[in-house]
């Protein structure tokens, strides 16, 4: 049944479908309504929701229900994802499922509360100490973002890793009908779990391996699980022309914008094409070298200056990529963007 | 020969969690943590709780304590030990949930984690094992490092001028209202020995009796950092140590306290739908929309508290319920400022793309700010409806067509100026041909449940249409 909902409040609606058991939280702006919509709907469910005293004991609290089996989640903002990737790294280390949303603003320092991508680098390439992954998705919608959500514990559940989903202070506030109906759920049997019964007692949630081979038989395994991910969970929409003069390329709220602009393109007699990451981690690197072929122009557009493009960038080698963006709080208008896909097309045919 | 004593059955025979010397422990000789491990095992084992115990390490010298105890086991970063074994705890209502933290552990880098756990009365047991120093990373100074003691970071002695006073953990657990038995006990003697034993057994029947938080500080001994030989070291707890950290029962509220259940249930999806209040089948509009183009974008504008948020929702819903798609957007952060709120509603019959709108097809503006500043974006062939109840000065040069509703009078007429919004609704519904008057007042009737209410915002939305209609 179709509801309208904020994106922060599809989180959590996405992540009772999903079968989630534990919310631990701390409130931050803009991705507060997170947990509000946690407490609200967790507690007389009987499912564990706690306001924890700090990031780092949310993300540690995640941690240890986690280590138990539970579909478990905490959500933030940039600062307090900073906070939070001690845990992410031992998460990471301990091959621990769970899901950690990340509802950007504007940084870096206390920065403000409007929407920016800033956090790429920090999500998308690490953020915690040592060599690990986390899946990263990347909703453009409240309904993508609610479908996301259920995905995400299935991801987490199936590859025993954390999934980040990474949002903006714009599509956390924003309202967009959602389709809520039940889903088919893949919950995984965990029997490394600790339960508390006889058959856990053997079990032990751990990261550390004092021995340098086994640590790095661990390191060598997990990538080759990270290899595994790589290969089969990179995903991104591709929206327009067939044979495009020009490809248009950003994620989250900046890749549905883009969507109008191929539109606007498309009607002024410009091929156009959109393609959005949905998987940040793993990057849909063989979606661009299929779709962009060699000399045509491509149009890069995050909000901050610089991060995205570097993985575009490794995608294609060979083809010019122009950045354009926004930072400070603001989005692009419509017209600037097309007005942006224009000079980068000059500019090619320039060359 | 009758047997008096044997190993706890809840110890390994041999640590095969230990990555080489297998029959050894990876502890000093004699360190406290084996003492405490003994009696903590012994205990466990008395009380037949070894298959529902799960045992949260620390960062520290304890950091390997799953090499010796037959339990499940979470290793956790430094400091988070309590954060960790809340999770635990929590997904496991009916575990013995052991967190086991050393001095630098829970009294510096995880100071916060441990007071809230206790302040929270999690069901959890934390032996915190105080030998006033850092074991493991060598011999730094600990919060509970005595003064004048020389440590490797205090290699003149600790003094309260640079480093303050030894922290004592106890007292201050024991000051907070949640915990259910705080002690601190030592582990240098038989007599201590002995004592500590009959306080743990209890810490342990309190987490078997899911009666709350018991906080235990252990005064160990750490020989190696001392810099002591093992029996000196345990006179050193005596003659020095106890002084500043006696011994003794803090706080014991174990007789008055009840069990307290944490739930955590798994529920099917019709209790969630239940939670969510998700209708069924919900009433469908009769009339399809046959708005005046493929896709409007609105932006309502006015004073924060005027209803424009609201405003916006109710075209959202109403556009929603007619199948449409579309988005709503708040004025966010420093836009709010200055008294002028806004949303942001693209209503369209395909799938949208931007939700952000620059220059909107119909504005509603019902202050003089708004007015001011999003008129002159209106394009060409765009609505411009402002509210002339409260604005004067209409600026030169606007693009779109203006059309003066005076919203607040026409609300105050039908009973409340707090109507004017649903004067606005009426007066777009009509001039954008999207809902028919009659799906209108049936979502009103749907929103507004009190009688006279309803009655007063069917009268505004009537005076909204009707003034459409005529102008
Ligand atoms: S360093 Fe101290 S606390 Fe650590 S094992 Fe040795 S004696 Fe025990």
């Amino acid at each position: 049944m179709k509801k309208l909902v904020k994106g922060n409040e599809a989180v959590v609606i996405g992540a009772l479908v999903a079968g989630c058991d534990a919310y631990y939280g701390y409130p931050i702006t803009p991705a507060s309504e997170i947990a509000h919509a946690a407490s609200e709907y967790f507690l007389p469910l009987g499912k564990v929701f706690v306001q924890a005293e700090c990031e780092t004991g949310a993300i540690n609290m995640v941690f240890g229900s986690a280590s138990s089996g539970l579909r478990v989640m905490t959500a933030s903002s940039g600062p307090g994802i900073s906070l939070k990737m001690e845990g992410v790294s031992y998460l990471a280390g301990a091959q621990l499922p769970c899901v950690i949303v990340d509802v950007q603003r504007v940084g870096p320092g206390l920065g403000n509360i409007g929407p920016e991508q800033g956090d790429y680098f920090q999500v998308v390439k690490g953020g915690g100490h040592g060599d690990y992954r986390c899946i990263v998705l990347a909703p453009s919608s409240v309904e993508e973002t609610y479908h996301m959500t259920i995905e995400a514990f299935d991801l987490a559940d199936k590859w025993r890793t954390p999934v980040f989903i990474l949002t903006d202070a714009t599509l956390g506030q924003m309202i967009e009908p959602i389709d809520i109906r039940q889903e088919k759920i893949h919950r995984a049997e965990k029997p490394w779990a600790v339960t508390a019964t006889p058959e856990s007692n053997e079990n032990l949630v751990t990261s550390i391996y004092l021995d340098f081979d086994d640590m790095e038989n661990y390191i060598n395994f997990l990538h080759d699980k990270y290899r595994q991910i790589t290969e089969t969970e990179a995903k991104a929409e591709v929206y327009g022309a067939d044979v495009p003069d020009i490809v248009l390329t950003g994620y989250g709220i900046t890749g549905r914008m883009l969507r109008s602009a191929v539109d606007k393109l498309n009607e002024i007699g410009i091929d156009a094409t959109l393609i959005r990451p949905q998987t940040l981690w793993p990057f849909p690197t063989d979606v661009y070298r299929k779709i962009v072929k060699p000399g045509v122009p491509v149009l890069s557009v995050e909000l901050s200056r610089g991060q995205f493009i570097e993985d575009v960038r490794l995608a294609l080698p060979n083809n010019k990529v122009k950045w354009y963006g926004r930072v400070g709080g603001h989005l692009p208008e419509l017209n600037e963007l097309v007005n942006q896909a224009e000079l980068c097309l000059k500019e090619a045919a320039n060359d | 020969m009758t047997k008096v004593y044997e190993k706890s059955p809840v110890f390994f025979d041999t640590f095969e969690r230990k990555p080489s010397y297998k029959e050894t422990t990876h502890y000093c000789p004699g360190c406290g943590h084996g003492v405490l491990h003994k009696i903590i095992a012994d205990q466990l084992a008395e009380l037949g709780l070894q298959d529902r115990t799960i045992i949260v390490g620390p960062v520290g010298c304890g950091v390997f304590i799953y090499y010796y105890f037959d339990c499940a086991a979470v290793s956790s970063a430094h400091g988070r030990a309590s954060a960790v074994a809340t999770g635990v705890s929590r997904a496991n209502p009916d575990s013995v949930t052991i967190s086991y933290q050393g001095d630098g552990d829970l009294a510096a880098i995880g100071t916060s984690n441990a007071i809230h756990a206790a302040n929270r009365g999690e069901n959890m047991i934390v032996f915190f094992v105080n030998n006033n120093i850092y074991g493991m990373t060598g011999g730094q100074l600990a919060p509970t490092t005595l003064i004048d003691q020389i440590s490797t970071t205090s290699p003149y002695g600790r003094t309260v001028k640079n480093d303050g006073f030894p922290l004592r953990m106890a007292e201050m657990m024991a000051g907070l209202e949640a915990p259910t038995l705080v002690a601190r006990v030592a582990v240098n003697n038989p007599k201590n020995i002995r004592q500590a034993t009959r306080v743990i057994k209890q810490g342990l029947e309190v987490q078997r009796d899911k009666k709350g938080y018991v906080f235990i500080e252990v005064l160990a001994q750490c020989p190696t950092n001392w810099k002591k030989d093992p029996k000196d070291a345990c006179e050193w707890i005596d003659n020095v140590v106890c002084k500043q950290y006696p011994l003794g029962i803090y706080k014991d509220q174990v007789a008055e306290r009840e069990a307290q259940e944490r739930p955590c249930e798994r529920v099917d999806f019709a209790a969630v739908a239940r939670q969510l209040g998700l209708e069924e089948s919900p009433e469908k509009p009769e009339n399809q929309i046959e708005m005046i183009a493929e896709e409007l974008r609105f932006k309502f504008a006015g004073f924060g508290g005027q209803g424009v948020l609201s405003l916006g929702m109710l075209m959202a819903q109403m556009s929603m319920e007619h199948d449409m798609d579309v988005t709503w957007l708040p004025s966010y952060g420093p836009e709010m400022r200055g008294g002028v709120a806004n949303s942001s509603v693209v209503v369209s019959k395909n799938k949208i793309g931007s939700p952000v709108v620059d220059h909107p097809d119909v504005l509603v503006a019902l202050n003089g700010p708004s007015l001011e500043k999003f008129g002159p974006l209106v394009p060409a062939g765009g609505l411009i409806i402002y509210n002339s109840s409260l604005i004067d000065h209409v600026p030169d040069g606007l693009k779109g067509k203006v059309y003066p509703l005076a919203a607040t009078d026409l609300a105050t007429e039908a009973g409340t100026a707090k109507a004017a919004n649903v004067v606005v609704l009426g007066f777009v519904a009509q001039k954008t041909n999207m809902f028919e008057l009659a799906d209108l007042e049936k979502f009103l009737a749907k929103s507004f449940k009190k009688p006279a209410l309803l009655d007063v915002n069917i009268k505004a939305l009537r005076a909204g249409w009707e003034a459409a209609d005529k102008s």
